[in-house]
């Protein structure tokens, strides 16, 4: 655990050490929050955060990439990965640790729009288990993502590539089911089951589902067990 | 403390070294000698477990690589070619990331930081952004990493490649000093560093190893001699002496094969080519000539290939 600890301790200050991480927070903090007024500004506005969920996760499917992009790639360009792969630390402990530098980000990120909740709860009577439901939900695909875009990392040591590739994978996944009339029957049904967005909806209506849950997670831990695989085979090549 | 045995390692088809064995004892400084690309970075990254041999296996402070490749790593101090560092990372900040990942405990980790900045002397830029070092000084730092948490065996590849000769000077001195409390292992493509630094040489080319002596030894060896290779069917002890016999030749050793073929390997005198006169005496004496090739490199000729001199 301590080996994991530092190593995402590392890299959470290497997150904020580069214009990155601000970067990347403040797209999507002005992108959310626009979509967030815009949902509050009609003749009836809910007081949900609704307005802002769905688009945040199209958000992060563009964002996660550019935060997971060098976690693997920029080491292996620069020759550290080798010292950090002789050190006295298990592979999966490199790779729980990138991955939990990211999803600190991520929980950052996704806290700092907590301030609509706020701004809910002043000038309406929102219903606080859609708000917390939808918070997860967030969180959890965007769990799910960035355990993409490390094993996209760990596949090259080009960070435009691993950027590129995480993004690949991601809006195939997203635009997957909506090939019409490619799929019928038993195939639509597993191709609907593959795209994040299906799997997001419930979470914002309030609505937990554990085949959602265990999705997202089921997701966030293939992805990561692809990349101890691909950090191992590193050293077989 | 270091115990090669039988290191072999391919990346795909190509083979990058073959039949690798050596014995480093404790307190030992090795220089490990040989051109670019003739298989010493390899080697070190099989001792320090970044990757597997493709077969053979090694022993380094007493921890098999393969089976104890945790307890063998917490021994070793490594400084690879291209030196690792995070240039956005302070010369402190560096150290104490790669101190608190080899589980050193905070208290041992500050003395030691302290221990490292004056060894290594880098005293005023302990709060410097590495990326802002010059070449020698990230070396430096390159080598604190590598004795931070007091390995037993400190890995050293190319501690001195591209740095300025002043620098160089201080560098060696430095690892000269290491010497004292660690058993070291580094490689270098340059002769006269080896004389200076080592107490023992191996010497590898192509992927495998050529020579182990002392470096005053190798000086005279330098002198070397011709090798010719021959594949003879014929009646092993004959052959032996009448080959010994040849004028001009100092050694003949063999290599049993199949039958009454068999592989014999002719130490000739230096600037003798004994090839015609050998073919000769086997066809001569009504054997079979099965084979006939000069031995492979030459102690001398890989010495060529070597940087004999200093760059300056």
């Amino acid at each position: 655990m301590r080996n994991i600890l530092t190593i995402a301790g590392k890299e959470i200050r290497s997150y904020f050490g580069s214009p990155m991480a601000y970067v990347v927070t403040a797209v999507f903090l002005v992108i959310c929050g626009y979509f967030f007024a815009a949902s509050l500004s009609g003749a009836f506005p809910e007081a949900t955060i609704r307005g802002f969920l769905f688009p945040s996760a199209f958000v992060l499917m563009l964002l996660t990439p550019l935060l997971t992009m060098r976690l693997f790639a920029e080491e292996a360009k620069m020759g550290t990965l080798e010292l950090l792969l002789t050190a006295p630390v298990q592979d999966y402990q490199v790779v729980l640790g990138k991955f939990l530098s990211a999803l600190t980000i991520l929980a950052v990120m996704v806290a700092l729009t907590g301030y609509y909740a706020v701004i809910l709860f002043i000038y309406g009577n929102p219903d606080a288990g859609p708000l917390l439901s939808g918070y997860l939900g967030i969180f959890l695909l965007g769990a799910g993502f960035l355990a993409v875009g490390v094993f996209a990392s760990s596949m090259t040591s080009n960070q435009i590539v691993a950027a590129v590739l995480t993004f690949g994978i991601l809006l195939l996944l997203w635009v997957v089911n909506s090939a019409g009339g490619l799929f019928s029957g038993m195939p639509q049904e597993i191709v609907d089951y593959l795209s994040p967005p299906n799997h997001f909806r419930d979470f914002a209506f309030g609505v937990i589902d554990t085949k959602d849950v265990v999705y997202f997670l089921s997701m966030a831990a293939a992805f990561l067990l692809f990349t101890v695989q691909s950090v191992s085979a590193r050293r077989w090549r | 403390m270091i115990e090669a045995r039988n290191l072999t390692k391919y990346y795909g088809d190509f083979l990058a070294i073959e039949d690798v064995s050596f014995k480093v004892g404790k307190g030992q400084i090795v220089g490990f000698l040989g051109p670019n690309g003739s298989g010493k970075t390899t080697t070190m990254r099989i001792l320090t477990g970044f990757m597997p041999p493709s077969s053979g296996t090694a022993k380094v402070a007493e921890h098999d690589i393969l089976d104890e490749s945790l307890e063998a790593r917490r021994k070793v101090g490594y400084l690879p070619e291209t030196v690792p560092l995070y240039m956005d990372m302070t010369v402190r900040a560096y150290l104490e990331f790669q101190g608190n990942l080899r589980g050193m405990t905070r208290t041992h980790l500050r003395k030691r930081l302290d221990d490292v900045v004056d060894i290594c002397k880098l005293g005023d830029y302990r709060d410097t952004i590495i990326g802002k070092l010059s070449k020698g000084f990230r070396q430096r730092v390159g080598i604190g990493q590598a004795i931070l948490h007091e390995p037993d065996v400190l890995i050293l590849d190319e501690p001195t490649i591209g740095i300025d000769p002043r620098q160089v000077v201080e560098t060696r001195q430095l690892i000269k000093g290491l010497g004292k409390e660690h058993t070291l292992l580094l490689s270098t493509h340059i002769l006269p560093e080896v004389s200076m630094v080592c107490e023992q040489v191996i010497v590898i080319n192509d992927g495998r190893i050529v020579a182990v002596d002392k470096p005053e030894n190798l000086s005279a060896r330098l002198r070397g001699s011709e090798q010719v290779r021959l594949d003879v069917r014929g009646p092993s002890k004959d052959v032996l002496t009448r080959l010994r016999s040849v004028k001009g030749v100092r050694e003949v050793t063999w290599a049993p094969g199949s039958g009454d073929r068999n592989g014999y390997t002719i130490e000739a005198q230096p600037g003798l080519d004994l090839r015609e006169e050998l073919a000769r005496l086997v066809v001569n004496s009504g054997w079979g000539l099965q084979g006939l090739q000069t031995g492979g490199l030459s102690l001398e000729e890989i010495f060529l290939k070597l940087t004999t001199k200093e760059e300056l």
